[in-house]
């Protein structure tokens, strides 16, 4: 079997499994099924990547969003009590909105598709293998070399982004009651614990002790 | 044709083989060394009855688990309740595949080696969550939140001691790392000097990321019972349990491989004598050094065990969040001086 018909069997079926699971994100009425099968779509994503040689957007997809996001997501939706029948009670009242969504975004990826296509030549050779680097060593020098400002900008809107979630969740309760973390790793032994010296054995009488129990 | 395909097909699987097979047996005999390590340190015998010392009890608990019932709990989701174990126990098999056991033996030479171990270890937390909410148990569920939010939290100190790792070696190859080590100091060419508080808050991190005591309180068998896989029985648990003590050894291989030098001798650069093959390895370095250091780490896993009460929920991740990752991002800018500078020398003589 030669590599490039081996490539494009696992492009098929990596291709067939992405799309099949997205389908099934969207259809499944379990939610939390849903949440698992969008999990799948993003790990066989992952795959078809690695099979054009971006491993470290292969990886780094299935780190932070399979590994962190989805897993918060999986332990939102795990906690919600949600009642199935009244999920698809809305179905034909929200259906002309959804549609009307579904074919703006249709027609918004087409256009840049097609405008792509018709403008940018045929792809060139992979630039990492040109350079003759690893694809993460040339993403690494493209993004702190020639890309260095965008790069900076966007970590200092994560940043901002961090800093305003975590600003608008942390509300002081005045009836929650709170550990104090100094207090209890300041705290002394000999407070709590008083440790009592005294003798191992009371003196025993001269007279002979009473015949014992034998123990079992 | 035939050829290609068993250059293909075959022998990688029988590398896989040859990996996972003593893996799974690596795990039952460290079940047995954990029984009697702490044994010992409880001043009792551990298991001695089965076989001479004891030494087959791990293979007669295994028989008993495998023949005893799997019971689905009423109203488990059936799918995923037996799926869970599994998506536990391939990551775990999983990550094993770019470990370099010594500088030639190594099943897959990625060059994302530390990627795909990150990728494989976040995996691992989807078989704990899926059990803990098919099993339709409070415990269970109780159990996969406290589990979900502990590895979360300790996977990005986890990954920060990583990237200190990668700006010193200056590869994700796991393979050039270890090479990056070699020199002429002996031991104090491995990465554990420079990055001394890294190793430290690693080795935690992998003791928090394995759900393993001081830091077990996704089992928490005071609180809620035994957790996660509290509705398994029979071989469903023995699946949990093999991937939790898979991780373990992973983890211990780990630390030996990105701090200790992997295959690398203690003794590099010391003697340099001519000696033969079967005593050469003692200062150039093989598998067996590898295989020592896993096992001292690995060691440690137990030592904790025996040694520390469990930690309460809140302390696991003020200790993650406040202290481990405030500490591992101050010395990744460190690690970036010491690169910068030239203060550590990075694979001499390699």
């Amino acid at each position: 079997m030669n590599p490039q018909l081996f490539q494009l069997i696992c492009f098929y079926a990596f291709g067939f499994v992405t799309v099949a699971a997205a389908l099934s994100v969207i259809t499944l009425k379990n939610t939390v099924h849903a949440v698992l099968a969008l999990v799948l779509t993003f790990f066989s994503a992952a795959c078809l990547w690695m099979l054009i040689d971006a491993e470290f957007l292969a990886l780094a997809l299935i780190v932070v969003y399979v590994g962190a996001v989805m897993v918060l997501f999986l332990f939102v939706v795990m906690m919600l009590d949600i009642d199935q029948e009244k999920m698809r009670e809305g179905f034909v009242k929200f259906l002309p909105v959804g549609l009307i969504v579904a074919a703006a975004m249709l027609v918004e990826m087409l256009g840049l598709i097609g405008v792509r296509a018709m403008h940018a030549q045929v792809m060139g050779a992979n630039p990492a293998t040109a350079a003759g680097l690893s694809n993460t060593a040339w993403l690494g020098q493209a993004l702190y070399t020639k890309f260095l400002l965008p790069f900076e900008i966007a970590a200092l809107i994560l940043t901002v982004g961090v800093v305003a979630a975590v600003a608008l969740t942390l509300r002081e309760r005045g009836d929650a009651r709170y550990e104090s973390a100094s207090q209890q790793v300041k705290v002394n032994p000999r407070d709590r614990v008083r440790i009592v010296k005294m003798a191992a054995e009371r003196p025993v009488d001269e007279t002979p002790a009473p015949p014992q129990e034998s123990t079992p | 044709m035939a050829d290609q395909l068993i250059n293909q097909l075959v022998w990688p699987i029988i590398f896989i083989l040859c990996i996972t097979v003593p893996l799974i047996i690596a795990v039952a005999m460290f079940v047995y060394w954990e029984r009697k390590v702490i044994g010992w340190m409880h001043v009792r015998l551990g298991p001695s009855k089965i076989g001479p010392f004891g030494l087959l009890q791990a293979f007669a608990d295994v028989v008993k688990l495998l023949i005893k019932e799997v019971i689905l709990p009423t109203k488990a989701n059936r799918f995923l309740y037996f799926m869970a174990p599994l998506l536990a126990l391939i990551p775990a098999l999983a990550a094993w595949a770019v470990i370099p056991f010594s500088s030639k033996m190594v099943l897959s030479n990625a060059n994302a080696g530390v990627l795909y171990l990150l990728a494989m270890t976040s995996l691992g937390v989807y078989g704990i969550i899926i059990a803990g909410w098919a099993s339709n148990s409070r415990y269970a569920l109780l159990g996969a939140m406290r589990s979900a939010a502990q590895v979360i939290s300790y996977e990005l100190a986890m990954g920060l001691c990583l990237v200190c790792v990668l700006v010193l070696a200056g590869s994700l190859n796991l393979t050039d790392i270890v090479n990056a080590q070699a020199g002429g100091k002996g031991l104090f060419d491995w990465f554990w000097l420079p990055l001394l508080p890294v190793f430290v808050i690693y080795f935690i991190s992998g003791v928090a990321e394995t759900n393993r005591a001081p830091f077990d309180v996704a089992e928490g068998e005071s609180e809620i019972v035994a957790g996660f896989h509290v509705e398994y029985s029979g071989s469903a648990f023995a699946i949990f349990f093999l991937a939790e003590y898979a991780n373990m050894i992973l983890v211990s291989f780990l630390a030996s491989i990105l701090f200790l030098g992997g295959w690398l001798s203690p003794l590099q650069g010391w003697i340099h004598a001519d000696a033969p093959g079967w005593i050469n390895w003692i200062w150039t370095g093989s598998w067996v050094w590898l295989f020592i250091k896993a096992f001292v780490m690995s060691f440690l896993f137990l030592w904790f065990r025996a040694t520390f009460p469990r930690y309460r929920y809140d302390q696991i991740m003020r200790l993650g969040w406040k202290v481990l990752i405030p500490i591992a991002i101050v010395w990744v800018m460190v690690a970036g001086c010491m690169k910068f500078f030239g203060w550590v020398s990075i694979g001499v003589g390699a």
